[in-house]
């Protein structure tokens, strides 16, 4: 990993990008570095196109925001679509597999997995895709451990799901085993 | 013991954890993107430590009722955004008039009008200054990080407090949303500054008294027992309206006076590898971040270039920018408006150095590489 | 020689007032100094809050803590300074177009809270202090400086819009019936909640010029001939109230008020501890 690790997260509106974004920095943050969290989105509330930013770092970060990505997360094809080309080419792309993934991508690791119908038949859930994502980024980039990502996720998802949100990660993690 | 908290939090909520630090009793305001944060936060957290939060009809009645709140006797804070800050501009003359001690936040968006409610801007700094009708004092903020606003926020209190004065933040919606690292210091750590009250019996209180050499007059709140009367009308030492010439002229002399004669104690900036530097960019807020790492990555390549960011907006740090022409080739300015405080860059350099602005309105922010970019075209 | 009222209400140094002779603020303030001694109300606990016009001089004259705002301003002002210190007595005095042009939200919003707060108008249907330009009460077809051709919007009921919005104590009474205003206002700032009295007032300046209402003396006369006590009007059958406007007490209900709602919230608080 770089020092300096630059993290986009897309989807639309109320799947819990925004949230996944301050697990991802939290988790940082309790392992000791330095994080940074922010957010574009429009006027609705629910539906549109949804981006959360997350930059790690064991140095100090001054420009908050991400301008070439070394991860991206798509959930939605308008959202893939839109973001693809905000990746650095040795970057790599995390997307649900019901997308189609345009043919120009440029990274250096293509991973298609079935997040949302993992949250939906796993879990029984679809709220919780969000953080089926994370245990695959985590999975597959080690930009975080998985003792302070688990922390995070207890620290910042409602009282009574703690337990559908660790299985959730768990599942993210195993579908980076099986691919 | 020190109990120092680390936190991973948003601008906004450092916003309200820096007021209750500081003191903030009283918060009136309505709900404006991207600034609602605030409100909503305050209205969490003020009840606990026995403050009052009220949902006012609209903008102008959120600033009167936090003047009203403060007039009462407790620290007032209201908070907006554009359009809201538009409205509140009557009543922040009526604060600066009457001397009320009160802090008002501004989260800057895209405008004129309803612009770009949720991206950022640095379109109001001249507003700030200007904003309301007539001479007057103001005092304006500009945090960079989430830490700072919560450093910020304690020292508007401050300073609204001891100057009788209201005291703008100018955020944007950048540092306002953005989360990061924040080391909340212990409250025996942070230093905090009350109005003074009155020394005097009631019956010789008059509101508007200053002692010979003084220039910020005590207050009593109403309530504690000293009959005053509070005016936006040009008055005279006794808080009653005066139409002479005299009267409105040593008013006005004495107001901004309180600022101008206190600049030591009000100016605020980071000097960044500014020593040795042939080129220098003036920035705030937000953009002083792109700034920052634009400066790292030309130090990188043996660029002499350093970074000028005010903390204090208004009053300008006229006599450091002016020192600062002297020795440097060139000044960029850099901020997400169309042409702002670069104007006041211009006017206290005298033609000392070049002066030039990268300005950016369309609610995308100033990144590094544009600014580096631009040092490389004035090299 | 002063009164007494005079001596222990007012800053007599700061007397006399600015206001015409004939105009019937004086009197409208008067019966609020009484309604507050009659009351037996601590001096350092009331605070008059006005906004800007000629009825919002009169804090300036009342020996207590007085807030002089901005133009229409003056409730939330008002809102802040009660909600801050709920212990004080606080008693706005507005004017016509203070409170029902350009603080119109204002006032229907305090309304809609039942904050513990008594708005006393001081409606002379005019712009006096600019000079005679048509308020939201001036009557159809009347004459401001701005309704030269006659006024076509239609008046502002004051006391039934407040009732309307929440307010739990709505009254009116006029400059010529200056003892039952007292009353009224008296009435009003026991109430615990959010209370508005309408004065009908004077002005022989501009509103008596402007519409050939004759002298000060004329246009009391007129108040005395029109105004009729609500209780009476019950009585009366309808023609015989025809051009006449009604005084009395119109409102007076209870309902929880707003800075005991807050205070309960921060006692919740408390209790955790």
């Amino acid at each position: 990993m770089a020092v300096q690790t630059e993290i986009r997260l897309t989807g639309s509106g109320g799947q819990g990008l925004i949230l996944a974004g301050i697990i991802l920095a939290e988790s940082a943050i309790l392992q000791g570095g330095n994080a940074v969290q922010s957010q574009s989105y429009g006027p609705e509330a629910r539906g549109g196109a949804s981006k959360a930013e997350v930059i790690i770092s064991e140095e100090e970060i001054d420009f908050p925001k991400v301008d070439k990505a070394d991860i991206l997360l798509s959930l939605t094809q308008i959202a893939l679509d839109k973001y693809a080309d905000s990746l650095k080419e040795d970057g790599i792309l995390v997307v649900d597999s019901e997308l189609d993934i345009p043919e120009d991508v440029k990274a250096s690791k293509i991973v298609a997995v079935p997040i949302l119908k993992t949250a939906i038949e796993k879990i029984g859930k679809a709220m919780v895709a969000n953080i089926v994502a994370l245990g695959v980024i985590q999975e597959l980039t080690n930009v975080v451990s998985k003792e302070y990502l688990e922390k995070a996720v207890l620290n910042r998802v409602p009282k009574g799901t703690e337990e559908l949100n660790k299985k959730a990660l768990q599942e993210g993690y195993n579908l980076v085993k099986d691919a | 013991m020190k109990s120092r908290k680390v936190k991973l939090m948003q601008g906004n909520e450092a916003c309200v954890e820096g007021a209750i630090a500081a003191g903030m009793r009283f918060y009136g305001g309505y709900p404006i993107t991207p600034s609602t944060e605030i409100a909503e936060i305050s209205a969490v957290k003020l009840p606990a430590v026995g403050g009052k939060f009220i949902q006012m009809e609209d903008e102008i009645g959120g600033i009167a009722a936090a003047i009203g709140g403060s007039l009462a006797g407790l620290k007032s804070m209201t908070a907006t955004s554009g359009p809201g800050f538009s409205l509140k501009q009557e009543n922040l003359g009526y604060a600066a008039i009457a001397e009320i001690p009160l802090v008002v936040v501004n989260v800057q968006r895209g405008g004129p009008s309803t612009g770009l409610p949720t991206a950022p801007a640095q379109g109001d700094v001249m507003q700030a200054k200007w904003g309301t009708h007539g001479d007057h004092p103001i005092i304006a903020l500009s945090p960079s990080s989430v830490r700072e606003t919560f450093d910020v926020t304690v020292r508007a209190f401050n300073l609204a407090e001891k100057y009788r004065t209201p005291v703008v933040i100018l955020t944007d919606e950048v540092v306002g949303h953005m989360r990061e690292k924040i080391e909340i210091p212990d409250p025996s750590e942070i230093e905090i500054i009350d109005r003074k009250k009155p020394e005097v019996d009631p019956e010789n209180y008059l509101p508007y008294e200053v002692k010979d050499g003084e220039l910020v007059p005590p207050m009593a709140a109403f309530g504690d027992g000293y009959r005053f009367h509070v005016t936006g009308l040009t008055h005279d030492e006794t808080g009653f309206p005066s139409n002479s010439s005299e009267i409105a002229e040593a008013l006005l002399n004495r107001l901004m006076n309180k600022i101008n004669a206190n600049l030591d104690d009000i100016l605020d900036y980071e000097e960044f590898m500014c020593d040795d530097a042939e080129i220098v960019v003036f920035s705030y807020g937000s953009t002083a971040r792109s700034a920052k790492s634009a400066v790292k990555k030309l130090r990188e390549e043996g660029i002499k270039v350093g970074l000028f960011r005010p903390i204090t907006i208004w009053p300008f740090p006229e006599e450091k920018v002016y020192e600062l022409s002297k020795k440097v080739k060139s000044i960029i300015v850099a901020e997400m408006n169309l042409g702002q405080l670069v104007l006041e860059v211009e006017r206290v350099s005298k033609g000392n150095c070049k002066v030039s602005h990268l300005g950016k309105a369309n609610g995308e922010v100033i990144t590094p590489n544009e600014i580096v970019s631009r040092v490389k075209e004035v090299l | 020689m002063a009164s007494k009222l005079i001596k222990d209400y007012f800053r007599t140094d700061k007397l006399p007032h600015i206001w015409c002779p004939g105009c019937g603020h004086g009197i409208l303030m008067r019966s609020v100094a009484q309604a507050i001694d009659n009351l037996g109300l601590d001096k350092d606990k009331v605070c008059i809050v006005s906004g800007i016009g000629c009825s919002s001089r009169a804090p300036g004259y009342m020996d207590f803590n007085t807030l002089h705002t901005t133009h229409g301003r003056a409730l939330a002002f008002a809102t802040g300074v009660k909600l801050a210190r709920p212990e004080l007595e606080v008693i706005v005095v507005t004017g016509d177009g203070d409170c029902a042009a350009i603080g119109g939200n204002h006032l229907i919003h305090a309304a809609r809270r039942n904050i513990n707060i008594t708005t006393v108008v001081f409606n002379n249907n005019i712009y006096g202090m600019t000079g005679g330009q048509y308020s939201p009460t001036t009557p159809t077809n009347e004459f401001g400086t701005t309704a030269p051709y006659g006024n076509i919007d239609k008046p502002f009921d004051i006391p039934a819009l407040a009732g309307a919005a929440g307010a739990t104590y709505t009254a009116r009474g006029t400059a010529y019936h200056a003892k039952q205003l007292t009353k009224l206002v008296e009435k009003g700032i026991k109430n615990k909640g959010f209370s508005l009295i309408e004065g009908i007032s004077i002005c022989p300046t501009y509103y008596g010029r402007k519409n050939k209402k004759g002298s000060a003396v004329d246009m009391m006369n007129w108040l005395k001939d029109n105004a009729v006590d609500i209780k009476v009007a019950e009585k009366l059958p309808k023609e015989k109230l025809e051009g006449k406007f009604l005084i009395g007490e119109f409102k007076n209900t209870t309902e929880p008020e707003y800075t005991e709602e807050y205070m309960k919230i921060i006692e919740r608080f408390q209790k955790e501890r």
